[in-house]
């Protein structure tokens, strides 16, 4: 369905195969030198032990853009169930129990039921795709994540005709998750797409990045990506997939509905009630960097504009 | 207190609130294992902006202070925090200006204009800079009653500080809301004084 022509990929910039496949016993030999520090690797979460990410593939429409450090994709996150600050989840989110995982499937779809994790991986190949994460707060990242695409995911359950939108919601759990104390969203954190934007190439189940498993910090063990919206769109620590007839409420709409919409497109013309959206901040740059102009659907407008061609994307925000 | 004690106590004082751009620094040049994280602008805007208003409300709470304790000292270090915290400030827009917009002067005037939480945040600035002029000995004893009543201005600034933090609420929700507690409580011990006056001399 990808209309565009795949960027043609230098054979010098791809890593050779030995040393891909080989990269686990390479970092931790780098990592028993000392040369590597060991921060990414404590925080993994544990994915099933029959799913491996050692065969994944590269994406050929992946970003030819630099990934932004690993450092500050797993150290500058919002993940409220665990403080509201940048850095808290990083320093908090050892508490969130990855395994065992489940996930439960309901509405309108003919194969409901509850999976564990392993039922929802084994079936698939995972990909790794280079995409550009976007937050509605103005600052942005490039993330190699790895996973596989949602719509692969979603045709499993075989959702009816009624099934005209997807609601996931989050983990819900006090005992892991201290910032659910305070009522800032309404828990669980719930997110929705339409069944088109969920059946979209580009929308993405994640279970991992920078070749690894998602640490908990950045919603792990599976989370959604969809990089043509604003990143609080893309839910963390799936646990409930619904298909349903009517709109799904979601968390930040419920929040501030003048300020979050249900789409939340990246759009550079359309301002945030409070501050402008024309342009971004990339995280891990010095304090010289300057802001980049956000692209229209954060530069993914040849895959998704034409789910919005009838669309009033400023009344639709 | 005697007068040779004042000296010391302002060197102190002026140390405490040199402390948090020194720690900034320190950070900005990623000295040992300090850094300034994933979004350093960001970052250095917070620190200035919090450091510049929390020295605002230390000002705040001298008088109160004062009436409570009777330690009239208290006040000789109030100009010196006033600057401190509009020195801060200034750094926080300077910062806005050149780190974060980088000289883009048409995208600067649109977010002072169109953006409430910039708006007030500039204009509680614009409005230190009278009191900030005014705050040597000569200007004091120049403008007498009416050095006073200038200085009363503290009073709309410090909500519009307070304002422009909460309303820009990008970081921790709940971190602005402890300082509109705050300078409730501080504004309001105010005019609880100032009623307990007017009923015991009698209304006027």
């Amino acid at each position: 369905m990808l209309i565009k022509t795949a960027r043609d990929i230098k054979n010098s910039e791809i890593t050779p195969e030995n040393i891909f496949r080989d990269r686990r016993r390479i970092l931790a030999a780098g990592l028993a030198a000392g040369l590597l520090p060991g921060i990414g690797l404590d925080t993994e979460a544990a994915l099933p032990s029959s799913i491996s990410l050692d065969k994944t593939k590269p994406w050929p429409n992946s970003l030819d853009e630099e990934h932004s450090d690993f450092d500050d994709v797993t150290g500058y996150n919002n993940y409220y169930e665990f403080g509201t600050g940048k850095t808290d989840p990083a320093r908090y989110a050892h508490t969130l129990v990855t395994d065992p995982w489940s996930i439960k499937v309901e509405g309108e779809a003919e194969n409901t039921g509850t999976f564990t994790l392993e039922d929802i991986l084994r079936p698939h190949s995972f990909e790794e795709r280079v995409y550009r994460l976007r937050c509605v707060e103005a600052w942005s990242a490039v993330v190699p994540w790895v996973g596989f695409p949602l719509a692969d995911l979603l045709k499993r359950f075989a959702p009816t005709s009624k099934a005209k939108y997807v609601k996931f919601f989050t983990l819900y759990e006090p005992s892991q998750m201290p910032g659910l104390r305070y009522p800032v969203l309404e828990w669980p954190y719930r997110e929705g797409l339409t069944i088109a934007e969920a059946m979209n190439p580009l929308s993405l189940m994640a279970i991992g990045l920078y070749g690894q498993a998602l640490p908990n910090q950045n919603g792990a063990p599976l989370r959604l990506v969809v990089p043509w919206k604003y990143g609080f769109k893309s839910i963390k620590s799936i646990v409930r997939i619904r298909f349903q007839e009517s709109q799904p409420g979601t968390s930040w709409n419920k929040a501030i509905p003048q300020e979050y919409g249900f789409y939340s497109n990246v759009n550079p013309r359309v301002d945030h009630p409070r501050w402008s959206q024309a342009s971004e901040r990339r995280i891990g740059g010095s304090l010289f960097s300057a802001r980049t102009p956000t692209l229209m659907f954060n530069g993914y407008e040849a895959e998704v504009a034409h789910l919005y061609r009838d669309l009033d994307l400023v009344r639709n925000y | 207190m005697t007068r040779s004690l004042i000296a010391p106590l302002k060197i102190i004082a002026c140390l405490a609130c040199l402390a948090p751009f020194v720690w900034l620094l320190l950070r900005a040049f990623a000295i040992g294992p300090l850094d300034l994280g994933a979004n350093p602008v960001e970052e250095v805007l917070h620190t200035l902006g919090k450091s510049g208003l929390n020295i605002l409300l230390i000002t705040l709470t001298i008088t109160p202070l004062r009436r409570l304790t009777g330690l009239h000292w208290l006040v000789a270090l109030r100009r010196m925090l006033g600057l401190f915290s509009f020195a801060y400030l200034s750094l926080h827009f300077l910062t806005y200006i050149t780190l974060d917009w980088g000289f883009a002067w048409n995208s600067l005037i649109v977010d002072i204009i169109a953006r409430p939480y910039i708006t007030v945040g500039f204009t509680g600035l614009v409005l230190m800079l009278p009191l900030a002029v005014t705050s040597t000995n000569r200007m004091q004893k120049r403008l007498g009653r009416k050095w006073v009543k200038l200085h009363r201005l503290i009073y709309v600034i410090a909500p519009l500080g307070i304002l422009h933090f909460y309303w820009q609420g990008i970081r921790d929700p709940f971190e602005p809301l402890v300082y509109v507690g705050i300078v409730t409580l501080l504004l309001g011990l105010r005019i609880l004084y100032w009623i307990g006056k007017r009923r015991m001399t009698g209304k006027s």
